[in-house]
């Protein structure tokens, strides 16, 4: 689903972020990615997501090669991929429903298609009665999974997360990952930055580090 | 909710299906549903772009006042032109074509030439004025008296004054007539008196071009004020932008918001221009009927007509989706999301 061949990225100014990078996520799994701020977390995300262009070598998502993506193709690209953002990325001059409903809006689904999906996706995170609020009268948990329902209202096949956990407490910390787990279970494939070691530890998926824009450990499928 | 160390079994809800997702390479819905979802989001996103602008009437109502002036001006002088030019058309049937008769002709035979054009389809009155009573009237309005006394023969011909039907056509009329009768044996010269009717069209043509100068210039003023307007709008809106861009708008999504406001605050200006127009035809309405009673005219006051209302309407509109659309492809494409 995801791989990375002989990565690198340059920012700049010399700042090299990703250097000569190369791993593989298989469809259907479910990996973290760890490592200390400026390890390469948030750049690896942002070059899945085209948001930012490798300086070398070959980033494939569902066997398509970025590289040769033009930049007219990557709204569709992004369709594809769900992202769940630390700062949830939330809109407040709409109500929770609306927030969910941007993806496939702009997808261009009907009308009647939109409150169906919406309402599956807000049911999934458990925030179906929260529809009509303001996102800014919820708490940092709820808005996460508002977040979270947006990512996956257009069911993408892939799901990113970058440091979902990060302002949260344990309990909600946990609740939030067993909703990426129950993602995976019905197929999508998941790759979650976070620093959050204690948490991950306890769960049973390949962790994959970096350090310095390098794969420290875990960078080959082990299943 | 608690966090589990190990997989349990798929807790799967009714409304979400066990399936993989529709993923990167699926097309997650036809071409017509694409198509119909695409002008759906058109009347959403109009609907939305209006909403929001009457939600700040404030904000909105100065820039659609600044806009509904600066096209009310030429709009109005416009219309005043037109007002104009439909009195000159009146003027124009009273356009007098003089004949010169040719001095052989008898008194007689020059009287009866004058009452034959008399029955002519195209003139409406004729009036004949003898060789003597030409000299009458020169000796009476040149003071010239005594040195025409001195001449032993009357140098004056025979005039004859017609004014041509008054209809639509009347200039052509006139200039058709005048050839005709210029032909004629018992005419020695045939003039048509246009000169004012014509120094009249020509300013009104010099009017016409300074209205046309000061609507360009206005409409490009209009397309500035907008422009800058929907920089603001877009600057206020950077949050937005870069979440739809994040999950996959496209440019043509980012920018129809601005679009359709540009649209409106042009839309909004151009009925404001229309209600200007018909506020200061009102006022004028009481003193044109009054001066035009005192000429004895029935004349009123023409107002911009539908077509034209329309038109203005239909050009505000476009001028502000194109302001908008000036600015919005420079400014969008610096958000991106980081």
């Amino acid at each position: 689903m995801i791989q990375f061949d002989d990565v690198s990225k340059r920012y700049p100014g010399g700042h090299t972020a990703l250097n000569h990078l190369s791993f593989q996520v298989d469809r259907g799994e479910m990996v973290f990615l760890t490592g200390h701020s400026g390890a390469g977390k948030s750049t690896l995300l942002k070059l899945i997501m085209m948001m930012e262009r490798p300086t070398s070598g070959q980033v494939f998502i569902d066997g398509k090669n970025l590289n040769r993506l033009s930049a007219r193709k990557i709204p569709q690209h992004r369709r594809g991929v769900g992202v769940v953002f630390q700062n949830h990325q939330l809109l407040f001059d709409r109500s929770v429903f609306d927030n969910v409903a941007l993806p496939l809006i702009i997808a261009g689904f009907q009308p009647r298609d939109v409150g169906r999906r919406v309402r599956a996706a807000l049911d999934k995170v458990g925030l179906l009665d929260k529809e009509n609020k303001n996102p800014v009268t919820l708490s940092g948990g709820e808005q996460q999974r508002v977040g979270i329902a947006r990512a996956v209202v257009n069911k993408p096949a892939l799901l990113l997360a970058d440091e979902p956990t990060g302002n949260l407490d344990p309990q909600l910390s946990a609740e939030i990952m067993h909703l990426f787990e129950q993602f995976n279970q019905v197929g999508v494939t998941v790759l979650i930055a976070t620093h959050d070691l204690s948490l991950i530890a306890r769960m049973p998926y390949r962790v994959m580090s970096l350090e310095q824009g390098q794969i420290l450990a875990g960078g080959v499928t082990t299943a | 909710m608690s966090a589990t160390p190990t997989r349990k079994p798929v807790k799967s809800k009714p409304s979400e299906p066990k399936t993989p997702g529709a993923g990167a390479s699926v097309k997650p819905i036809g071409i017509k549903e694409k198509w119909q979802g695409y002008w759906a989001n058109q009347r959403l996103v109009a609907g939305q772009t209006l909403r929001r602008l009457l939600k700040e009437p404030a904000s909105s109502a100065m820039t659609v006042l600044v806009i509904g002036i600066a096209l009310a001006l030429p709009v109005v002088m416009l219309v005043a032109l037109a007002n104009i030019e439909q009195l000159g058309r009146g003027w124009d049937g009273a356009a007098k074509i003089t004949l010169f008769l040719d001095q052989k002709l008898s008194d007689a035979q020059a009287r009866e030439f004058a009452e034959g054009l008399g029955r002519h389809s195209d003139i409406e009155t004729v009036e004949y004025r003898s060789s003597r009573d030409a000299l009458e009237e020169f000796r009476e309005m040149s003071g010239y008296g005594d040195v025409l006394n001195s001449l032993s023969r009357n140098p004056l011909p025979a005039v004859v004054l017609l004014t041509p039907v008054a209809s639509d056509r009347s200039t052509e009329i006139s200039q058709q007539l005048l050839a005709e009768l210029a032909g004629k044996p018992q005419v020695a010269q045939a003039k048509l008196d246009l000169e004012w009717v014509q120094r009249l069209h020509a300013m009104m043509e010099i009017g016409k071009r300074i209205t046309l100068a000061l609507a360009f210039l206005l409409m490009l003023g209009v397309l500035l004020v907008i422009g800058n307007t929907i920089k603001l709008a877009i600057e206020a809106r950077r949050d937005e932008i870069v979440v739809v861009k994040l999950v996959g708008g496209t440019d043509a999504f980012v920018r129809r918001p601005f679009l359709y406001t540009g649209f409106w605050y042009g839309l909004g200006g151009g009925l404001t221009a229309w209600l200007i127009l018909q506020v200061s035809l009102l006022i004028l309405a009481g003193p044109v009927s009054t001066l035009a009673g005192l000429y004895g005219s029935e004349y009123s006051l023409i107002g911009l007509g539908f077509g034209n209302t329309l038109m203005l309407w239909l050009t505000s509109g476009l001028l502000g989706w194109m302001g908008a659309f000036l600015v919005v492809g420079r400014h969008l494409s610096g958000i991106e999301p980081r």
